[in-house]
């Protein structure tokens, strides 16, 4: 087992701003959530602190970034992209201040707090806005990575960080922004999955392949806009049925992404989104609202068996 | 010879109806109320212009209450950053001179125009120059009615938290908004009061008259550690008889008899000076 992706982020930016000055953190009242009490301890000069103004905190972050700044916009993803949504439209896209937002305890990690502290909308409203790339890393390795890669970026990036420790998938294959992983290949079903739904993605794959010697392709769509749409011609080119799995609704989000493109380009594969239904979310740690919508190794690969036709006694 | 400030805010307002009523769109009232303030930043205050807008070490000017945007048009022309002849497709298919600044258009800072950004985005030019250890100075200009907008009172904290004595923000405040005076709308007053309490040192001056803004910003900041406002206090529509103070002239275009009355009046104001 790793250590939770914001702990990697806050690492990896502390490893950053010791070569680089003008690396900045500016933060909501957040620094603890956002595990960077560290950063701010090493680095008192580089962490900016506007209180509790989520809207401030993008627009202060984006006059930063165009006096020559490179920003981080720490907060937690629920209120940092409904609340300040139109200061990241405006002052970070549409001016094209190269700010990296940040959302931390995003999807459902703040899983009891209710639905005032979950995002599930966030990659909806930010694929709709031009000029952003939007990231959820899966594991520590795409966290560092993916870290690294938006400090170097000169554009507006999205990350969206969970606060459960993960476990260590797989290092060999390269991380890249924009392209999907293939973290295992198989010929019958492919499952593309973003950020912490990564990992029960595999778990789904290995039970299918021990319960029905199904073999599964497993990818990691970290980056959800702009789509891997290369890698997605390349797997449904080969017919097998395609199931996507997000902590986001259904609605609007990676999936419905992947499903959008493909049908114009003609595809008709067998096609499931598996996320957070359209509802009133149910309330409990963040496990157990995965278990209640079967966003888990199981519940994936009951999806999975009805999309392939399989029975669940074979 | 050097025009004078005087003669430069007629002919600025001449320009700006002119381009309006060619648009047949604008925000004629509000840009008629802020063009002295741009004048004199522009002509007397700011170190910014087409030859260093590329120095980190510039001042800054982001207009917050971007829909006037007509009167920034026409000042980033006078200064040369781009020929006023490209004004003539304000608002036209394409054109990158529409109805709210954007960074297309040279000299633009920031790309404005939802109500309630510019003062965070300043905040942090002026903690940028801080941490850089820089004297530029930042300036915005916003409207009354637009302090409504929470976001505003969000980044006058900071500002006071951070003590931006770099940072100079003014309202234009004229006192009407599009659909009633300011005060019967959401009332701002007093706004003087409001940004005291909130850090800032307040001077208030009558926006357009030139000399005494130039004296106002000369004496910028008004107190060391502190972020400092000018409540510029105009009349929106200012120049033109039938639009002072008149609520339907905020985006109101004028007839073709209504704009040669305009355009008459204003000259005859150049001949008196």
């Amino acid at each position: 087992m790793g250590k939770a992706n914001l702990e990697v982020f806050s690492e990896t930016l502390q490893h950053i701003a010791e070569s680089n000055r003008d690396l900045l953190v500016v933060t909501s009242d957040s620094r603890g959530s956002g595990k960077l009490v560290p950063f701010a301890q090493r680095f008192p000069d580089q962490l900016v602190e506007v209180g509790i103004a989520e809207q401030n905190l993008v627009g202060i972050s984006a006059g930063l970034a165009s006096a020559g700044k490179q920003v981080f916009a720490v907060s937690p993803a629920c209120f940092l992209t409904a609340r300040s949504l139109e200061q990241i439209k405006n002052d970070v896209t549409y001016s094209d201040n190269a700010v990296t937002v940040v959302g931390i305890s995003a999807g459902v990690s703040y899983g009891a707090l209710g639905s005032t502290h979950h995002s599930l909308h966030d990659y909806a409203v930010l694929r709709a806005i031009h000029n952003i790339i939007v990231c959820a890393p899966a594991d520590n390795f795409e966290t560092e990575e993916a870290v690294r890669q938006a400090a170097a970026l000169n554009q507006p990036v999205y990350l969206r960080f969970g606060k459960r420790p993960m476990p260590l998938l797989r290092k060999d294959v390269p991380f890249v922004l924009g392209k999907g992983r293939v973290l295992q290949e198989g010929k019958d079903l492919a499952i593309v999955a973003t950020g912490e739904m990564v990992h029960p993605a595999l778990e789904a794959a290995a039970l299918l392949n021990e319960s029905a010697d199904i073999e599964v392709t497993v990818i990691s769509m970290h980056t959800v806009k702009p789509l891997d749409t290369e890698l997605l011609i390349q797997v449904a080119a080969t017919g097998m049925p395609i199931l996507t799995v997000e902590e986001h609704s259904v609605y609007g989000g990676m999936g419905e992404a992947c499903a959008s493109f493909l049908l114009q380009e003609g595809f008709h594969n067998r096609f499931q989104v598996m996320g957070i239904p359209d509802e009133y979310t149910v309330t409990g740690s963040q496990q157990e609202i995965f278990d209640h919508y079967g966003l888990n190794g199981q519940g994936i690969m009951e999806v999975a068996q009805q999309l392939l036709g399989v029975s669940q006694e074979k | 010879m050097k025009e004078s400030l005087a003669k430069k805010s007629i002919e600025y307002r001449k320009r700006i109806l002119k381009y309006i009523y060619k648009a047949k769109a604008g925000h004629t009232g509000g840009s008629l109320s802020c063009v002295d303030v741009l004048n004199v930043l522009y002509n007397r205050i700011m170190n910014v212009g087409p030859s260093n807008f590329d120095s980190p070490d510039r001042d800054r000017y982001v207009q917050s209450k971007g829909h006037c945007v007509e009167a920034l048009f026409v000042v980033l022309a006078d200064q040369g950053f781009f020929p006023e002849s490209e004004l003539e497709t304000l608002c036209q298919y394409n054109s990158h001179f529409i109805g709210h600044p954007t960074r297309k258009v040279p000299g633009v800072e920031q790309n404005t125009g939802a109500l309630g950004h510019g003062l965070s985005l300043s905040v942090g030019m002026a903690i940028a120059a801080k941490l850089d250890k820089k004297d530029y100075q930042v300036f915005t200009l916003m409207g009354d009615g637009e302090l409504a907008e929470g976001s505003n009172w969000e980044a006058a904290l900071t500002a006071s938290h951070y003590k931006l004595d770099n940072l100079c923000a003014i309202v234009d405040y004229n006192r009407l908004q599009i659909s009633a005076p300011t005060r019967d709308v959401c009332n701002t007053d007093p706004v003087a009061d409001k940004f005291r309490s909130f850090g800032w040192e307040v001077v208030e001056v009558d926006g357009h008259d030139l000399d005494a803004l130039e004296a106002t910003f000369r004496k910028l900041p008004f107190a060391a550690g502190k972020p400092s406002l000018v409540i510029a206090h105009t009349v929106k529509g200012k120049g033109i008889s039938y639009m002072e103070n008149v609520l339907k002239w905020h985006h109101g275009v004028p007839s073709e008899d209504q704009y040669e009355q305009a355009q008459k009046e204003l000259d005859s104001a150049l001949l008196a000076l």
